[in-house]
């Protein structure tokens, strides 16, 4: 549904300068993180197992296994906490919510990279 | 002590979200605030009390009636859909024909936002009043969002006025208070409003300083 209406409002915050990217990449986000009064910047890196939403309030769910736990963080596409998002590899999968993952473990988890016949989108 | 009322008339055009500066989302409702003007201002000596009367809105001028038409002419403005009048003690400094804009507020202030509630047409205790119903089980049978015991038997013999029942829901004028403006557009004349205000989209909606600031 298009809000046409708040667009307008909602460009202000909109960023445009993340790659594209879909569920089955994996991408190194850059978090900004707030301690005390200082700001550093941590890399969350995992799969993309979902996008959801649209417009201002789209979202995008990261998941990684660390140290054998599953790890999920969902971002706001556009929050101004990331600073950049990196992406590393291209996934080939068939759907567009990719929550199966969570019941797999080991090599049944790991997505097969894409390899396409097309030359690969321009780099970033 | 008096009290200085500061209020603007406007249409809401929806909710959307934006980012504080602590990077948070903060849902907000935008309103389009105004261009309102004054029509007329109401001081002790003619009108025993002081207030500001302003309108807003298009409207095509062959539907104003001539007494209404008259009452613009006089405040030298083109006729507008919306009248309202705020009472607020320094009347005095608005003057006829003055244009108010979103920029009667300012980031972070408290506003009070009056406006009609949405039309819920004829809803059950459950919705209208919150009731809890019947149970789902136990032996309720076809009651499950019935509102009970409406009063006793014989004594009183009858229900008593104001009973909580089954009716028209919404559709009523509803003042929601000390919400804070989470920014002002003064270039598109929009008000954004932390939170929901009153209303459909495209409804009328009256902003105004908050009367009862805690």
């Amino acid at each position: 549904m298009t809000m046409k209406t708040l667009d307008a409002v909602d460009a202000a915050s909109l960023r445009t300068d993340h790659p594209e990217f879909r569920a089955g990449d994996t991408l190194k986000v850059h978090v900004k993180v707030v301690e005390g009064n200082k700001t550093r910047v941590q890399v969350f890196q995992g799969v993309v197992i979902g996008i959801s939403g649209s417009g201002i309030g789209e979202t995008f769910t990261v998941r990684k296994v660390s140290y054998g736990t599953g790890v999920e963080r969902k971002f706001p596409l556009h929050t101004p906490i990331i600073e950049k998002i990196e992406l590393v590899t291209r996934g080939d999968v068939r759907r567009a919510k990719l929550y199966y993952l969570r019941d797999l473990r080991g090599k049944k988890a790991k997505i097969r990279e894409k390899r396409d016949a097309v030359p690969a989108k321009s780099e970033d | 002590m008096g009290t200085n009322v500061k209020g603007v008339l406007g249409t809401k055009l929806g909710m959307t979200q934006v980012w504080d500066e602590n990077n948070k989302v903060v849902p907000v409702t935008v309103v389009q605030a105004g261009p309102c003007v004054v029509t007329q201002v109401r001081t002790p000596e003619n009108d025993g009390y002081s207030a500001v009367q302003i309108a807003y809105g298009a409207i095509d001028p062959r539907k104003v009636n001539k007494p209404a038409a008259g009452h613009f002419e006089k405040a030298g403005v083109t006729p507008r859909r919306h009248l309202v009048e705020i009472r607020t003690d320094d009347a005095s400094e608005y003057t006829l024909g003055q244009e108010l804009t979103a920029e009667t507020f300012e980031d972070g202030q408290r506003i009070d936002v009056v406006a009609t509630t949405k039309g819920k047409g004829f809803a059950g205790a459950m919705k209208r009043h919150g009731f809890h119903g019947l149970r789902a089980s136990h032996g309720v049978k076809r009651k499950h969002r019935s509102p009970g015991s409406i009063g006793g038997c014989s004594t009183p013999g009858r229900v008593f006025k104001g009973m909580k029942m089954a009716g028209r829901m919404g559709g009523d004028r509803q003042t929601t208070l000390n919400l804070i403006v989470q920014g002002v557009d003064a270039d598109r004349g929009l008000l954004l409003i932390k939170g929901a205000v009153p209303g459909p989209k495209g409804a009328l909606v009256f902003v105004r300083t908050a009367v009862k600031e805690a």
